[in-house]
Parts: structure tokens; C-alpha cells; sequence
């Protein structure tokens, strides 16, 4: 089975739609108009843009153009992870965390499906490995960053609670205990209804588009399901580590809490 | 030299403050709210970043981990917090049976849920809280400031005799003088960036 090529005037046609939406949303005072617009046109500018990167990247096939886009996603996605949380780590400790966070978690699951699991020739090949840790690395950031966010809220808004428990004798990772188990379901709750919902509510967009793509239902859902697995596995390390990492931080080395080491945006 | 000792603590306002809490005793702060009474008190359990030694019977405050610090050093905020639904989770396994009749509480007050306990209740049993912990000293921000005057007294005789039977050096934070002068073997007021030692009826 051949795809059926997408002309660019009838992505035109879906466009217009969205134009429809604006207007009617302008017409009703509903204020989504300017961020709807502006999110429409990056989508299409963005994945123009890499359209055209993954055409010259899967012609060249150079490991080092693959780990310099690899780079770039990390440090993008790095950047992500600091603007979704509300109070912060100052002084470049909220993106270090996250991004050494997601740099762990997903590069290291992403590889070892490459080369264990999928095993293509080479491990690197990029019609593999960039759709790959793309998937990877837009779910660790979601999980990574509800994860801090949820963390440095709590701790701010319990501050005297914890320091109560400190006070009682208790280490900062007692006093810390309930915060990170919230602030750990907060980070994996997508992934977690994610599986629970797949196939049933949800027909998970990357099988979709191998079944359009033209592969039989059951490559595609074998697929579906390592990618749902090791998303969940890179979500879930990435979290830990980030709450860990980002924990420690809010403790000094007499385990005092030091809010003044968050900041608001 | 037993007790508790601070050498040259220097914390917000406060500037080389020094001070000795003898084992048993209580040496009570005073001064106008903002003076930095409790911060000190935040010091003394290393909550906060200071200058200064501070030592508990020759240990030094910085060489222990601070939990094990603040096991012997047990501070009593001002507003006690309880972070889980049933009062007993936050005491060791047995407290309820050696509750304290002076506190004014039946033995089922472990079963109670936090939330139906008012505020003079939770400061009551979050002293007895820090009690159970048994340790060599205490530090009380304005421990009964949301007591009436008869439970206020009922609970500064039974402090007294806890500090006087274990030996716990105690630096109470106060602001009603006749308390201070039921309670104080001591007394210094805070002013300006010094503590003064109060004497007599003052």
C-alpha cells in the first residue's frame, strides 16, 4: 500500500479551520484567539523546519548530525522543563536538574532500545532513533516538569510543616517524605493513565500514524507498545531523579530548607 | 560545663550574642516582636544559617548531622504543625499511655482526628510532643500564647517539673511578665542588636 501524499493547499483546508475557530472565538470574547494563532503558526513553521532537517539528516546518516539534533531537542526540551514550573531553582539549578534528568533517563532508555530491542544497522539510524527520543524526550519533560513544579509548590506552601519535622530531630528526607511521593505521582499520572487508556480510549498517535503510514496493525501495536513501555520507564526515572536531585537542593548541608534558593518567575 | 552554650551567635538583627542555659534551668527572652527572639531560637536548633558556636555539654552544634542535633535540641514553634489526620501517627508507638494527666486530656486523645483539636489543644499536645522525644534541651516560642490563664499556669508547673526531673536546659521565648517571673531562673530582654539580663520584679 502506497501513502497518499498530503498537497500542501489542502493542509490549507484544515488551516482554515482553525481560522474558523479563532473567529468564532473572537466573536465571543473567549481570549484564546491571539495564543491559538500563534501556537497554529509555530506548529507548522516548527515541523516545516524539521521536516526539511530530517530529510538532509536521513540522506547523510552522520552520527554527529544525529547527536548535535539529539543536543539541541535536550537543551530545547531543558528549556521547557524550567518555563512550566511556577517557583523555580535559582541560579541554573532548575534546568541542570532537569535537564540531567531527562539526559539520563532518555538517552539511556532510548539507546538501549535501539541497540537491544529494535536493533537496527546501524544503532544510530536516525528514521529510528530521532522519532524515537523525540517521543521519549516529550514525555519525560511533561513528567520531569509536573514533577519539580509540584515539588518546589508544596515545599513553599508547607514550609512550616517541614520545618516543624526538622525541629522534632526528623532527617530532611523524612521531613520530605510526603512531598516526594506527591510530587512522584504528579510526574508519572500521564504516563500511568496513558497505559491504562491505550487502545481503549485512545488509539496512541504513533500507532495511527504507522497504520496510515501503510504497516499492518500488528507491527504498529507491537511498536506502540515498547514505546508506551519505555516512555513510562524514561517518565518514571526521570522523575525520580529530578525529585531527588531537586530535594537535595532545597536542604542545605546542615539540612536546613532554604526557600532562598527559589525564585518566582 | 553542662548545658547549653552560645558563643559570639550572630543572626538577623542579633549581634554576638552570648548565653548560658545551665541543665535543668530556663532562662527566658523577651523583647518587641520583630527583635529576633525566635530566629534565635532557629539558630540555637540550627534551622537557619548563623555566626557563632553553639554547644549542648561540650558538643558542638556543627559536629553532629543537624537531625541528630535537633533530637537532643527539641524546638517548639509557636504554631504547631500536624501533618497527619490522626494525632497519634505523630508520636512514637505507647505515648498515649504515659499521657501527662497536667495536660488536661483524656487517654483517647491519640484516636482523635487533628482537625477537631483547637489551637490551645495542638500547642498543649505539641509540647508533649517534644517532651516524648526526651530531650537535653528545649526551645519554646511563647509556649502558652494560646492558653487561658488557668490551663497556663497548670501547664507551666508541669513543665517546670519536667525540666527540673529530666535536667533539660530550656530557653522559653515570653512576652507576659508575670509569666517570666514564674517560670525564669534567668532573664534577658532583647535590645537592639544585644541581649540585657533583666533583674528582679522588672
Amino acid at each position: 500500500m502506497e501513502v497518499i501524499d498530503l498537497a500542501w493547499w489542502k493542509l490549507g483546508l484544515a488551516a482554515l479551520l482553525v481560522l474558523a475557530l479563532a473567529a468564532t472565538a473572537y466573536l465571543g470574547r473567549l481570549g484564546i484567539t491571539r495564543s491559538l494563532l500563534v501556537a497554529a503558526i509555530r506548529t507548522v513553521i516548527q515541523l516545516a523546519l524539521i521536516g526539511l532537517v530530517l530529510e538532509a539528516l536521513f540522506a547523510s546518516s552522520a552520527f554527529y548530525w544525529i547527536a548535535l539534533l539529539a543536543a539541541v531537542m535536550l537543551l530545547v526540551a531543558g528549556r521547557e522543563v524550567v518555563a512550566r514550573q511556577g517557583r523555580r531553582l535559582k541560579d541554573g539549578w532548575a534546568f541542570g536538574i532537569g535537564t540531567g534528568a531527562m539526559f539520563v533517563s532518555s538517552f539511556t532508555v532510548t539507546v538501549l532500545a535501539l541497540a537491544v530491542v529494535i536493533g537496527p544497522e546501524p544503532w544510530y539510524t536516525p528514521q529510528y532513533a530521532i522519532p524515537l527520543l523525540g517521543m521519549m524526550l516529550g514525555n519525560t519533560m511533561t513528567g520531569v516538569s509536573l514533577a519539580l513544579d509540584r515539588l518546589n509548590d508544596s515545599v513553599w506552601r508547607q514550609r512550616a510543616v517541614i520545618e516543624n519535622r526538622l525541629m522534632l530531630g526528623q532527617t530532611w528526607q523524612q521531613a520530605l517524605e510526603d512531598i516526594r511521593r506527591e510530587a512522584m505521582r504528579s510526574g508519572m499520572m500521564p504516563s500511568i493513565n496513558a497505559m491504562a487508556a491505550a487502545g481503549i480510549v485512545s488509539l496512541p498517535g504513533m500507532m495511527t500514524g504507522q497504520i496510515l503510514a501503510g504497516s499492518p496493525p500488528a507491527v504498529a501495536v507491537k511498536y506502540q507498545i515498547l514505546v508506551m513501555l519505555i516512555i513510562t520507564v524514561g517518565t518514571g526515572f526521570g522523575a525520580m531523579m529530578a525529585v531527588s536531585w531537586g530535594g537535595r537542593r532545597l536542604f542545605d548541608d546542615r539540612e536546613r530548607l532554604r526557600l532562598d534558593r527559589l525564585t518566582k518567575p | 560545663m553542662t548545658g547549653l552554650l552560645l558563643q559570639g551567635v550572630s543572626i538577623g538583627v542579633l549581634n554576638e550574642v552570648s548565653l548560658t542555659v545551665p541543665r535543668g534551668q530556663v532562662v527566658c527572652l523577651s523583647g518587641p516582636s520583630g527583635s529576633g527572639k525566635s530566629r534565635l531560637l532557629r539558630a540555637v536548633a540550627d534551622l537557619e544559617p548563623h555566626g557563632g558556636q553553639i554547644s549542648l555539654d561540650n558538643l558542638n552544634q556543627q559536629s553532629v548531622p543537624a537531625h541528630q542535633w535537633r533530637r537532643q535540641v527539641v524546638m517548639v514553634p509557636a504554631e504547631s504543625q500536624w501533618w497527619f489526620d490522626e494525632v497519634s501517627a505523630h508520636f512514637p508507638e505507647g505515648a498515649g499511655e504515659r499521657l501527662p494527666a497536667a495536660l488536661g486530656f483524656p487517654a483517647e486523645v491519640m484516636d482523635w482526628s487533628v482537625s477537631r483539636l483547637s489551637s490551645g489543644e495542638r500547642q498543649r499536645l505539641a509540647l508533649w510532643r517534644a517532651l516524648v522525644q526526651e530531650p537535653d534541651a528545649l526551645l519554646l516560642d511563647e509556649p502558652t500564647a494560646n492558653l487561658d490563664n488557668e490551663s497556663t499556669e497548670a501547664i507551666e508547673r508541669w513543665l517546670l517539673q519536667e525540666i527540673e526531673q529530666r535536667q533539660i536546659a530550656t530557653l522559653w521565648v515570653a512576652h507576659d511578665s508575670a509569666q517570666i517571673h514564674r517560670v525564669a531562673n534567668v532573664h534577658y530582654r532583647i535590645r537592639g542588636s544585644a541581649l540585657e539580663p533583666v533583674h528582679g520584679s522588672d
